[in-house]
């Protein structure tokens, strides 16, 4: 009986992780083996040891690329959070159909990024600035997508108009979790509006907000479809993101095993902000 | 009573702000449909020209998308993955959730196990897609049997921490008493384990589904030589083919977002649930 059992497990367990080594973590492995070559994607290559990595920070194309993607990042989550619990607020007070607003405002998270990513390119390129041209706001009078300046904000926009859906559902399971009874003796002790807020109804929903913290910085450090369908990394490179980067140069442009050292680094930045974010929240739950 | 008339009054308040925020959602959708349906001649530089009603609700913009990206191949394909995608990883994910879940807590080895798979949520794609892009190759994998294999190990690593998550509230009583009965361990799995995970089973179909039918990267990278196309890579790959022509490629557009519509429409309450689940446990 308990050999069955046991036997069981093994059989279960060796196939599937079988499975999950040879598409994850050979592919991971072979990675870091082509970093540390000059292989172009085909043809013959030599190993140059850690010549890509050295290179890669002296390579102003991608030093810019982590810029735009750290500042994309950092402002779409700041943005994306304060909007969601905002709307959340919203959408849990008693209100009217509150089932077909939480719907409603949920839809742009199940639609394709790379779709969404061209109706908003057309957006930017043509109804923008002919509204601007309208009301004469000058700044807006050309497309935001075609200044190397502003391009980010665009991507930025996009980002973020899918990103609220989601962390609002879930800043939303958050304040149910929430008791009434502890408004109403905050309540009596004249907590109302933004003071309960912030003494009451933020720290027991700190959960939640390092869950959407966690989602949104990964998500948009790894953005990549939006910048597909808005700039292509556009105009004079200014939108390259991370992975785009890699893409373009790696799978067409001949830097294979450049690209391969990229992407071990920005691995390796994943990891470290994925472990930085989960010790700091464990840490400020723990003080609750 | 003033506190009731307060409330209601911000509430009146709170409903009139939602309405005009919904206008954010609603405008781009509101573009994308009456761009679609328009002759290009109606398309005037003007922004009323762009954002009035079309004259005529003529389908021959949506009759032409149709042939120049081959929708219904496309959607095909997008299906044929989306389904094949998710009945595996309901199957294969909880059977190994169910293994590792069972025996992390006691066992080294699948403790290790568990922590290894679930550690492959910080590997970014973009490491792995040049390797990936040459051992599908290598192994006649570029293609849609490729992309399939390669999204069952994908969402591995979050769907078994769901998986063995749910497990933990599943009181081993109900195995032993099967045990009990005869059965071996795998019948058990089957006929009691399996049933009783639907909830779960449930939040991962709708997170994989959205996550697989939305995706573009994969598809690019894998597929490219197929000469096949998923909805999304579709509109990427004729994009150079509509042109100028937007009323074409929104038409496209709009075709490609259909599906998931309805799909949300009918089953809105099951997605939103699945995808609340799957991000708080």
């Amino acid at each position: 009986m308990k050999n069955d059992r046991k036997r069981t497990f093994l059989l279960i367990t060796i196939p599937i992780l079988a499975l999950f080594v040879c598409f994850n973590t050979i592919p991971l492995i072979r990675g870091v083996v082509y970093s540390f070559t000059n292989f172009r994607g085909f043809g013959k290559f030599d190993w140059v040891g850690l010549r890509n990595y050295i290179d890669l920070f002296s390579d102003a194309r991608v030093g810019k690329s982590y810029l735009f993607t750290i500042k994309l990042a950092v402002v779409a989550t700041i943005v994306v959070n304060v909007i969601s619990i905002i709307l959340a607020l919203g959408l849990n007070s008693r209100i009217r159909a509150k089932g077909f607003f939480r719907g409603a405002y949920f839809l742009p998270n199940i639609l394709g990024s790379l779709i969404v990513g061209y109706i908003f390119n057309y957006f930017f390129t043509y109804i923008l600035p002919a509204l601007a041209d309208m009301v004469g706001i000058e700044a807006l009078r050309s497309s935001i997508l075609s200044s190397p300046s502003k391009a980010w904000i665009g991507v930025m926009i996009v980002c973020a108009w899918q990103a609220v859906a989601m962390n609002t559902i879930i800043y939303i399971s958050g304040l149910q979790t929430v008791p009434e009874d502890v408004y109403e003796a905050g309540g009596l002790d004249g907590a109302t509006g933004w003071k309960q807020f912030r003494h009451l109804t933020f720290p027991l929903i700190i959960p939640f907000f390092s869950i959407n913290m966690v989602l949104c910085v990964k998500n948009f450090l790894m953005v990549f479809d939006q910048i597909m369908a808005l700039t292509k990394g556009g105009p004079a490179q200014s939108t390259e993101s991370i992975s785009y980067l890699i893409y373009n140069n790696g799978m067409s442009g001949g830097q294979f095993g450049f690209q391969s050292a990229n992407a071990v680094v920005f691995f390796i930045v994943i990891v470290i902000i994925s472990v930085a974010q989960m010790k700091f929240t464990s840490s400020k739950e723990e003080q609750l | 009573m003033k506190h009731t008339s307060t409330v209601g009054k911000t509430n009146r308040l709170v409903l009139v702000l939602l309405i005009l925020g919904l206008s954010t959602i609603a405008f781009p959708l509101y573009l994308t449909s009456v761009i679609a349906f328009k002759q290009p001649s109606e398309m005037t530089n003007s922004i009323s020209g762009i954002l009035s009603l079309p004259k005529t609700w003529s389908l021959d913009n949506f009759r032409e998308a149709m042939e120049v990206t081959n929708f219904w191949r496309s959607l095909g394909n997008s299906l044929l993955i989306s389904v094949l995608t998710v009945g595996l990883s309901i199957l294969v994910h909880s059977l190994m959730g169910y293994a590792l879940g069972r025996n992390k807590a006691h066992s080294k080895f699948y403790n290790f196990v568990y922590l290894f798979i679930v550690s492959g949520m910080f590997v970014p794609f973009a490491i792995l897609m040049m390797p990936l892009a040459k051992q599908t190759a290598e192994l006649h994998l570029a293609n849609w049997a490729g992309v399939i294999i390669l999204y069952v190990v994908f969402y591995m690593p979050m769907n078994i921490m769901l998986y063995s998550g749910y497990l933990v509230n599943i009181p081993m009583a109900l195995e032993e008493a099967a045990k009990v009965d005869g059965a071996s361990t795998w019948t058990t799995y089957w006929k009691v384990i399996f049933p009783v995970m639907t909830p779960m089973h449930a939040t991962v179909a709708v997170i994989t589904a959205l996550a697989v039918w939305n995706d573009v990267m994969t598809p690019l990278i894998i597929m490219a030589g197929s000469g096949e196309n998923t909805l999304p890579l579709a509109q990427l790959n004729f994009q150079s083919q509509f042109g100028t022509n937007y009323n074409l490629a929104f038409a496209s557009y709009l075709l490609s977002l259909i599906p998931i519509l309805i799909f949300y429409l009918v089953c809105q309450k099951q997605i939103l649930n699945g995808v609340t689940n799957g991000a708080v446990k």
